[in-house]
């Protein structure tokens, strides 16, 4: 028998999850954290930038322990085709700062560290530990969760749900709708060590500088999708994703996909001589603020990938787990001082702290983006990057050919591959989409 | 009963790497698992205690981390957890490990009760030498059972213990008194999933850790690399397999995945081929 009583439990132990159940442990209330995974991280999958403002209004002092590997200085957005990169890069000692704003990290690690501080700040923390429903009353409110270890219910307040972006136990329980094809991408990633020295010389850095790279262009081979290649410390990750349902009508499989980038000419010498530590895959949201589910009722509420908290325009999705969870969390500690129920009405007080901060703020902004790139694939991921890496060519070849006559052949080339209108159409709806 | 378990915590070998610039063995960031064969004794001990009843303790010497793996072992149902860390100890062979181990069965002995049984996983992966339970054995004067198959029967009152013991060309049947140390074998039984109740008391568990000093060890030269006369005197790389990953790619969906994944199995071993034709007529 458990006649024992927790404050809140927390599904799940990613940033979202680890947020949440720092906040409350910390905050003193008596919180169960439950992972599947043998340990916090032995599951999970990211680039990975860690965005250092969302974790230090977490835990202010991150830096001094975290296992972070390098902080970013340089960002390099790349438009791709075949043989070609058209590149923006932006590159400055700003970022060279006391306290840097942007990391690479390995998740596998950081996690592991994030859970560490949990158990710590006094939350008891299970691994190896799935839980497979939500136990509720006659009323239908959750009164906690059964796992799939033998023995009784484990009842708690509260039950936070941050069991990420394919999480069962939500849909199980009908409290979310399984996934749609269309708002989920499949990527996969590699770790490619190289020696420390190698990386800095390749890329021009010194000391724990960093640089990021995000790609797209043909290299998806028309689908919805875009690539990276990170700097660690001491090897590179580098993965390319696309929405689940073009994967499926395309017939390409993710890895010839992410073979085919790693040989891309731009990318190739970027990887020589690199031997491939890790391979995995792994969901990401990205129906954005049209696809955010229901995100409270009565006794549970759902934080992170779990509520399709991902910025997929800014590769954001870790600091919107942690903000999220945090915020859950500082609704929870909040109602349990005032001794007020955990009730669909009184968490909704999240959903409007929520509305507040930049999670919801930025992915309202952006509500237009994946309906716009999706419904218009074949421009934004074929025909254009095509064009724009034609036009470059055309205009840096030194032939004999006169600048005005290149200008025209320029235009032509556009208007021959697109109408005028479309093409304007094209810029409306994604300046629209944009703002 | 009192039945002590002794585990030791070992690098994940599946997961070990060699450095590819300096061709060494890279120990940071490999995980640690319990040593396979380990969880076979855990089990079987843990079978015992909720037969005969009283209570299982399990006992580790190895690095602070090493509590990692006897809280697991809690989770599994074992009653209390020992660790053994002290820096006298870094570096034993299987002489000192004995020694150390011995040692602390003492204390175990005459603060929780005297053991039973001692149990010992059949070797570890990382030193695969087989020695210490008997080392263990030797020590303390128990009766010692190698490479048992199955316990076959406890006659707790006669103090007896009747055992399979797997020898080459047969299996042994075995029976000795109590006090015994058991090494058991792998694959004889299979490692239990900690209830809910297990794994919430697990976590929050207090590790009973000791050193040198605890156990009574007064003379130092006896332990850790002082006590171990066996050096290390290389340590090397094998040279990589040469045989790479296959891709295998077919038509018409999972069947016919399956169907080349198969064929592509026979074409390599012919042999299983036949052997499953045979199963498959002999069933
Ligand atoms: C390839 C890739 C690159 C990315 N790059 C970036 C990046 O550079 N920067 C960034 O900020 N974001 C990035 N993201 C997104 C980011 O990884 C996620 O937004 C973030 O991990 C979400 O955190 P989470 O805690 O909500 O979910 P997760 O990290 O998925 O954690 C969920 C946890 O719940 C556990 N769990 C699930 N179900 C159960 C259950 N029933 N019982 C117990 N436990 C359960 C899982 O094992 C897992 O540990 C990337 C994602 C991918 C896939």
């Amino acid at each position: 028998m458990i006649d024992e009583r927790f404050d809140a439990i927390v599904v799940g132990a990613g940033p979202s999850g680890n947020a949440a159940a720092y906040t409350l442990a910390t905050k003193g209330l008596k919180v169960l954290q439950i992972e599947r995974g043998e340990y916090s991280g032995s599951k999970n999958v990211q680039g990975a930038i860690l965005y250092a403002d969302a974790l230090e209004k977490i835990i202010p002092d991150f830096r001094d322990d975290a296992p972070l590997e390098r902080h970013v200085t340089e960002q390099r957005i790349w438009m791709m085709d075949d043989s070609s990169h058209t590149g923006m890069h932006y590159r400055s000692d700003d970022f060279n700062e006391e306290k840097p704003n942007r990391y690479t990290i390995l998740r596998a690690q950081f996690d592991k560290w994030f859970s560490a501080r949990v158990k710590q700040a006094g939350a008891i923390v299970l691994c190896e530990t799935t839980v497979t429903e939500l136990v509720k009353d006659i009323h239908g409110r959750v009164i906690g969760v059964r796992t799939d270890r033998s023995g009784d219910t484990i009842k708690a307040d509260v039950v936070i749900l941050a069991e990420g972006v394919n999480g069962l136990v939500g849909q199980r329980s009908d409290l979310r709708p399984e996934v749609a094809p269309d708002s989920v991408a499949l990527a996969v990633k590699e770790m490619h060590f190289l020696p420390r020295e190698t990386v800095e010389a390749r890329f021009n850095l010194t000391g724990n500088e960093g640089v990021v790279i995000e790609a797209m262009g043909t290299i998806t081979k028309g689908m919805t999708g875009t690539a990276f290649l990170y700097t660690n410390e001491e090897s590179i990750s580098v993965g390319i994703g696309c929405i689940v349902s073009d994967f499926v009508d395309s017939d390409i499989t993710p890895y010839a996909l992410l073979e085919a980038f790693k040989n891309h000419p731009s990318i190739k010498p970027l990887l020589a001589g690199s031997e491939c530590k890790e391979y995995a895959a792994h969901l990401i949201p990205e129906g954005g603020y049209k696809a955010i589910p229901q995100l409270v009722g009565d006794g549970w509420i759902i934080v992170g990938d779990a509520g399709q908290f991902v910025n997929a325009v800014h590769r954001e999705g870790s600091n919107l787990a942690m903000t999220t969870g945090r915020i859950a969390a500082e609704t929870v500690v909040w109602l349990h001082r005032l001794r007020n129920p955990m009730t669909k009405e009184n968490l909704s007080e999240y959903t409007r702290r929520l509305s507040e901060t930049f999670v919801m703020k930025d992915l309202k902004k952006y509500r237009g983006i994946p309906a716009l790139l999706h419904g218009n694939k074949g421009n934004f991921f074929g025909l254009y990057p095509k064009l724009i890496s034609q036009a470059m060519q055309t205009w840096f070849r030194v032939d004999g050919i006169d600048k005005v006559s290149k200008e025209k052949e320029i235009f032509r080339s556009f208007r021959s591959a697109r109408t005028l209108l479309g093409m304007m159409g094209d810029a409306f709806k994604l300046v629209r989409a944009w703002r | 009963m009192h039945i002590v378990v002794c585990i030791k915590q070992v690098p994940d070998s599946a997961q070990i790497r060699v450095h590819p610039v300096y061709n060494t063995i890279m120990r940071q960031g490999v995980p640690t698992i319990i040593n396979p064969y380990d969880l076979f004794a855990l089990e079987e001990a843990l079978r015992l205690r909720d037969r005969l009843g009283g209570e299982v303790t399990v006992l580790t010497m190895g690095p602070p981390t090493a509590a990692e793996s006897l809280r697991k072992t809690l989770t599994f149902g074992a009653d209390r957890a020992v660790l053994l860390t002290d820096r006298y100890f870094a570096g034993s062979d299987t002489l000192a490990t004995s020694f150390a181990l011995a040692s602390a069965l003492g204390k175990i002995a005459a603060d929780f009760g005297k053991p039973d049984i001692i149990f010992t996983g059949k070797q570890t992966i990382d030193g695969d030498t087989a020695q210490v339970g008997p080392g263990i054995a030797k020590r303390l004067a128990y009766n010692q059972l190698t490479y048992v198959s199955r316990i076959v029967e406890t006659d707790l009152d006669a103090g007896e213990i009747i055992v399979e013991r797997r020898a080459e060309g047969g299996i042994q049947l075995l029976k000795t008194k109590f006090p015994v140390l058991i090494t058991m074998l792998e694959a004889t039984n299979e490692m239990r999933r900690g209830s809910i109740e297990n794994a919430l008391l697990a976590a929050r568990a207090e590790v009973v850790t000791w050193n040198a000093t605890d156990i009574g060890i007064e003379d130092l030269t006896k332990c850790g690399l002082r006590g171990s006369p066996t050096i290390v005197k290389k340590v090397f790389a094998p040279t990589a397999r040469s045989e790479k990953a296959q891709i295998i790619q077919a038509e018409g969906g999972p069947t016919g995945l399956a169907e080349a994944l198969i064929c592509e199995i026979f074409q390599r071993a012919p042999g299983v081929e036949s052997d499953l034709y045979e199963f498959a007529a002999s069933n």
